[in-house]
């Protein structure tokens, strides 16, 4: 039975619904640093999926119980703010948040160092202000900047995307029509560029040549993410003339 | 305290070797046992080596989600229940809770075993409610496998009990027919403890991996669901090797399951 909404094609003559190619990101805009209080911010958005995150620590954990003498503890939290979506989202835990939250929490853990900071905890907060679809692949790619903005020493950043079935096609980053209506999404994510895949989270049914033709994609996503990341790093620290000029 | 088995586990897989003997690709001995509790409208008991499951499907008449007023509703929840483990407490489901029963729900709802379409009484208004609550009896290891034979273990033994239209009630104990179920989705995993796959991690092992994947794969050996956990990472080659893995083990659990 089809779905209310669904749309009889999703790809015609080649492009998706939104005008792209199968293998084409949306437009992509990282801001790093946009938040005063926080110690790092970033915001991720693919196309219309906007993604904020911030963090604060290391810092002395609380409640004491949860300190580990040996090591900092990462917490990761997702939500999504009740306007981002169509209907609105009940503010508070969702069973679908706390999954995501762990998720993301794993694939961080990838990358710090956690022995450095002994009884402290680095919490790392990810909010969707706007869902269309990839909501936790924005959310991770924002964290991992937000970690490096609040100067947390990395081994190196996390780089996230989705692939999906779309009408029998592999396709690059879905949004979300074809998250509602695909035949399966993958959600997924590397450390940098290498081939050390730290999220993977898929849905629907799909041939094992088709699961590893969307494996092959999704790592070329994330490189592609990676420079972005990196690039936008450099944006925001680099020690232009201006800066010379004042001094 | 734990260290010690942890450093033990790794150093017998680098060795070539399991804790408790098993070859990697060598799931423990499996019991599966059904409708044990007459109360449910189909139940299952999972015995995965010292691991006990038990999974009650209960069936309830309920309003539809808006955006599929035509089907019935598929709701799975897992109780870690503090009998089981000196490390479950009493309380509301827990992260590790929350993961098993969404990994378990996946598995099912996207293989689209259960013909939801047919579980409809008036569209928009109501439809039948699948309940699927895992209740662990005994943790040693791999709640997501014993958890998901379970409940497809008790689902296809599941009955839809008469609904008395004119009351607006459902009369318990009388049935009217089969749930519709026309797919068996398995779940299977797999942890990697030092660049090795292991597949059913029992407790000790899944204390010294460094991450799992867990892939449900339908009876026509495509895969339906796949999540990673834990806080290592996975190469590609890995994670090829780790399909063909449950697509072979899926197919031998299949037949235990007699479907």
């Amino acid at each position: 039975m089809t779905k209310v909404g669904k749309p009889e094609q999703m790809i015609v003559n080649g492009k998706r619904l939104d005008g792209r190619e199968l293998e084409q990101f949306r437009p992509i805009n990282i801001e790093v640093g946009i938040l005063k209080r926080a110690e790092g911010s970033a915001v991720f958005k693919f196309g219309s999926t906007y993604a904020l995150s911030a963090v604060y620590g290391p810092r002395e954990l609380h409640p004491k119980h949860l300190q580990d003498p040996q090591q900092a503890v990462l917490r990761c939290r997702y939500s999504m703010a009740p306007f981002s979506t169509t209907e609105r989202v009940r503010p508070g835990r969702s069973r679908r948040g706390t999954e995501i939250s762990m998720v993301l929490n794993e694939a961080l853990a990838n990358v710090l160092f956690f022995e450095d900071f002994p009884k402290t905890g680095i919490d790392v907060f990810v909010e969707i202000l706007q869902a269309d679809a990839s909501t936790r692949c924005a959310g991770l790619n924002a964290a991992s900047l937000a970690l490096v903005d609040a100067g947390v020493p990395m081994k190196d950043f996390i780089s996230s995307c989705s692939v999906g079935k779309v009408d029998g096609k592999i396709v690059l980053d879905l949004f979300g029509l074809e998250d509602n209506f695909g035949d399966a999404d993958l959600a997924f994510a590397t450390i940098g560029n290498k081939d050390k895949i730290v999220l993977m989270q898929l849905d629907g049914i799909v041939k094992k040549e088709e699961l590893l033709q969307m494996i092959n994609l999704a790592k070329k996503g994330c490189s592609e993410i990676y420079e972005k990341q990196k690039q936008a790093l450099k944006e925001k620290y680099k020690t232009g003339e201006e800066d010379v000029e004042n001094e | 305290m734990l260290k010690t088995s942890e450093n033990y586990v790794k150093k017998l897989v680098e060795e070539n070797q399991r804790i408790d003997d098993r070859k990697f690709d060598e799931h423990r001995k499996i019991e599966i046992e059904t409708g044990i509790i007459e109360t449910a409208e189909g139940s299952a008991r999972v015995k995965l080596g010292n691991t006990h499951v038990l999974v009650g499907v209960k069936m309830s008449v309920g309003e539809p989600y808006p955006d599929i007023p035509n089907e019935g509703v598929l709701i799975v929840n897992a109780e870690l229940a503090p009998i089981a483990s000196p490390m479950f407490e009493p309380g509301p489901p827990d992260e590790e809770a929350v993961e098993i029963a969404r990994v378990i729900d996946r598995g099912i709802r996207e293989s689209q075993c259960i013909e939801v379409e047919k579980l409809c009484i008036e569209p928009g208004k109501k439809v039948w409610m699948v309940n699927v609550d895992l209740h662990v009896l005994d943790h040693d290891g791999n709640l997501i496998d014993a958890g998901g034979l379970g409940a497809i273990a008790a689902l296809l033994k599941t009955k839809i009990p008469t609904y008395d239209e004119k009351n607006d009630k459902v009369v318990y104990g009388e049935y009217e027919k089969k749930l519709p179920v026309k797919d068996v989705p398995i779940p299977v995993t797999i942890a990697k403890i030092s660049s090795s796959l292991l597949v059913d991690p029992n407790l000790e092992e899944e204390n010294a991996m460094d991450s799992r994947i867990t892939i449900a794969t339908n009876k026509h050996g495509d895969i339906c669901a796949m999540q990673k956990g834990g806080d290592g990472y996975f190469t590609t080659e890995e994670i090829e090797k780790s399909i063909d893995l449950s697509i072979l083990k899926g197919k031998e659990l299949r037949k235990i399951l007699g479907a």
